[in-house]
């Protein structure tokens, strides 16, 4: 078997223009984001013109910093409350509408996930508009009584950016979920339906552990998604009201374009790079380990 | 919340209902006439849910005579093909469901027909008094979109030209050949799946300045020309191809490029076009690396045209207009998406992990 009808150096050759564009746009820019963090270097101020070497003092200044605090809490809380409730209801909607003759109802669902992001906030911009949008105009019609202008109220802002991202990805999501769904093995369920299992004890006990490698997946998109998450800050609210719903991708856009901050700019990335390292190895490890126990 | 639980419970009701119908089916099978035939039909009646349908109706006509067309507990059965009422309220149910699901979409076709100098109100947000494109060629008129349309085309395709073209020789290289430090280097081109690139920006901006590429289609473009998804989508396709294909391949002479190209190539197309549609997806949506590479109508897409145009201070809250200018950045490809959203979806289920 140890023919071999090649050059040795043919595979380095053929992967080599993929490993080119990694290293120069995703591995160097994170290992030299963290060289340039440990530089003060700022555009409009003519001392620190050519960076000047500070050391740790960004990081420490972050740690006693009240807006780093809150923004990287608004991350955080963002990604905390968007990720699971739209992997859950993505998979309920797989569930739902599995059928074929739900096909056409799925294409409503999953329709935002084409939509580009700016055009879908700006459409949600009118829904939160208070007085006659049609969100609190529904709201309304179940009873809510509570303030209407979602977009600069301090606690309902980050809110309303949840509320389009959760829109936007459900139906994405789903489809994944689809695709899991109809590969379970349907024989299995219907001799558990047979055995006179509920569908609670189906779902728990059969449907939902042999989707673990899906929901894997789809938590980790959904984990990098609201970590990247950016583009809806910009159209609805620019962080506001007073940073209540600044992110983390947001802010470093600020830093680094309109501070024109770059060793600030620089360590927010760090962080940014860290955070995403840390949530997807430890859902990809916690999910190893279940897999394991099961 | 609330939603869910609901619909948590119809498909728990369905789920019931469906069982007893299938016990009473089976029953009627099994109990008159024990018969190698029965058993056939009770197995076939495992497969799927089409076929039981089919299996029911044959089962139901061969055993019971059509006077007695009861179950054994009584219950008389559904005659075959009618509209059970709880299958007419899923579906209402779903119908509703997939209504106010598109509301924003629905919402923001009938606002942008509006004719002119008609302010939206409390009660007054649907319908003008007529209809018109007013709307349309006013966001024509305030911003180049036909230009903003090109420059998106264009990046799209450039883009996918060389992430189909790396990412097959990649994902080839890693399946087919077993060399020095291929898990490390995989490992190592995966990463940029876990850090996206927009999150880069700063260094990304300062190498696209050093290039000399600011402002121009391919400063938003060249960074996405390396594709780890795409290696890794290939590479899995790749793998599930019988490897004596490559082999005998190879014995009767053929280089590396004609096993990739004549082999490879076309048996893996659903996962090429898996890849295919998520990548323009991808990037005819993307918004904030757009926007800081480029600064001048000549180079900015579709999406970056859209933001500024809504920041323009005369446009405020005109709906109609907003609404316009979002479908035209949008329509395009929702347009793609609906006449092969088969394709799309089933990439999108091609390119998850099974």
């Amino acid at each position: 078997m140890n023919r071999r009808r090649y050059h040795p150096a043919l595979p380095y050759l053929l992967i080599l223009p993929t490993l080119i564009f990694v290293l120069i746009f995703t591995v160097y820019p994170a290992l030299s984001a963290g060289w340039s963090s440990l530089f003060e270097h700022r555009l409009n101020i003519p001392k620190f013109r050519e960076p000047v070497f500070v050391g740790l003092e960004h990081y420490t200044d972050f740690a006693a910093s009240e807006e780093f605090r809150l923004i990287l809490g608004n991350t955080l809380l963002y990604a905390v409350i968007l990720v699971p409730i739209t992997v859950i209801a993505a998979l309920f909607l797989a569930l739902w509408l599995r059928k074929k003759r739900f096909a056409a109802f799925r294409i409503a669902v999953f329709h935002p996930a084409i939509l580009p992001m700016v055009s879908a906030a700006t459409i949600w911009m009118f829904f939160f508009t208070p007085d006659y949008g049609l969100f609190n105009r529904f709201l309304e019609f179940f009873g809510y009584r509570g303030p209407e202008n979602w977009l600069s109220h301090p606690d309902l802002s980050l809110m309303a950016l949840i509320i389009v991202a959760f829109w936007k990805d459900a139906g994405f999501y789903m489809i994944y979920y689809l695709a899991g769904v109809q590969s379970l093995p349907e024989d299995v369920f219907e001799a558990l339906k047979l055995e006179g299992a509920g569908p609670v004890t189906t779902f728990f006990r059969f449907t939902l552990p042999l989707l673990r490698r899906t929901t894997l997946f789809v938590t980790t998109i959904a984990v990098i998604g609201a970590f990247r998450a950016v583009d809806h800050v910009f159209v609805m609210t620019q962080g506001g009201p007073s940073g209540r719903s600044t992110l983390l991708l947001y802010h470093l856009w600020q830093v680094r374009f309109e501070s024109l901050n770059i060793g600030e700019a620089s360590a927010l990335t760090v962080v940014l790079v860290v955070l995403l390292l840390a949530f997807t190895i430890s859902n990809f490890l916690l999910s190893e380990r279940k897999g394991r126990d099961a | 919340m609330r939603n869910s639980d609901a619909k948590g419970a119809e498909i728990a009701a369905k789920q019931k209902n469906a069982g007893q119908d299938k016990s009473a089916a089976i029953k009627t099978v099994t109990a008159p006439i024990a018969t190698p035939k029965a058993a056939k039909l009770q197995s076939a009646l495992h497969k799927s849910a089409a076929i039981k349908t089919a299996a029911d109706k044959t089962a139901v006509s061969h055993t019971v005579p059509q006077s007695k067309r009861t179950s054994p507990i009584g219950r008389p059965l559904p005659r075959p093909g009618a509209l059970k009422p709880g299958r007419i309220l899923a579906y209402t149910l779903a119908l509703g469901f997939a209504l106010l699901w598109s509301m924003p979409l629905i919402w923001s076709v009938i606002a942008s027909l509006r004719p002119p100098n008609e302010p939206f109100a409390r009660g007054h947000i649907w319908f003008g008094s007529a209809l018109s494109l007013h709307s349309y060629i006013r966001a024509f008129n305030l911003a180049p979109f036909v230009l903003y349309f090109r420059n998106t085309v264009l990046l799209v395709l450039i883009i996918l030209f060389f992430q189909l073209i790396s990412s097959s020789l990649a994902g080839f290289a890693f399946a087919f050949y077993r060399f020095k430090g291929d898990r490390l280097l995989f490992t190592l081109i995966l990463t940029q799946m876990m850090i996206p690139t927009t999150a880069l920006l700063v260094p990304n901006f300062r190498t696209i300045r050093i290039l000399g590429l600011y402002d121009s289609i391919w400063a938003i473009g060249l960074p996405f020309f390396g594709s780890a998804f795409g290696t890794f989508l290939l590479r899995q396709s790749f793998l599930g191809i019988p490897r004596d294909y490559g082999d005998a391949a190879e014995v009767d002479g053929c280089n590396w490029f004609m096993i990739l190209r004549h082999v490879y190539i076309p048996m893996a197309k659903p996962a090429l076009i898996a890849f295919a549609v998520s990548s323009i997806n991808w990037h005819w949506n993307d918004l904030l690396w757009p926007l800081i590479v480029t600064q001048s109508t000549q180079s900015r897409p579709l999406t970056a045209g859209l933001a500024r145009f809504t920041q323009l201070g005369e446009i405020g809250a005109q709906w109609d207009l907003m609404s316009a200018a979002t479908l035209i950045v949008a329509l395009p490809l929702l347009l793609l998406f609906l006449i092969f959203q088969k394709r799309f979806i089933e990439g999108y289920m091609n390119s998850g992990l099974k």
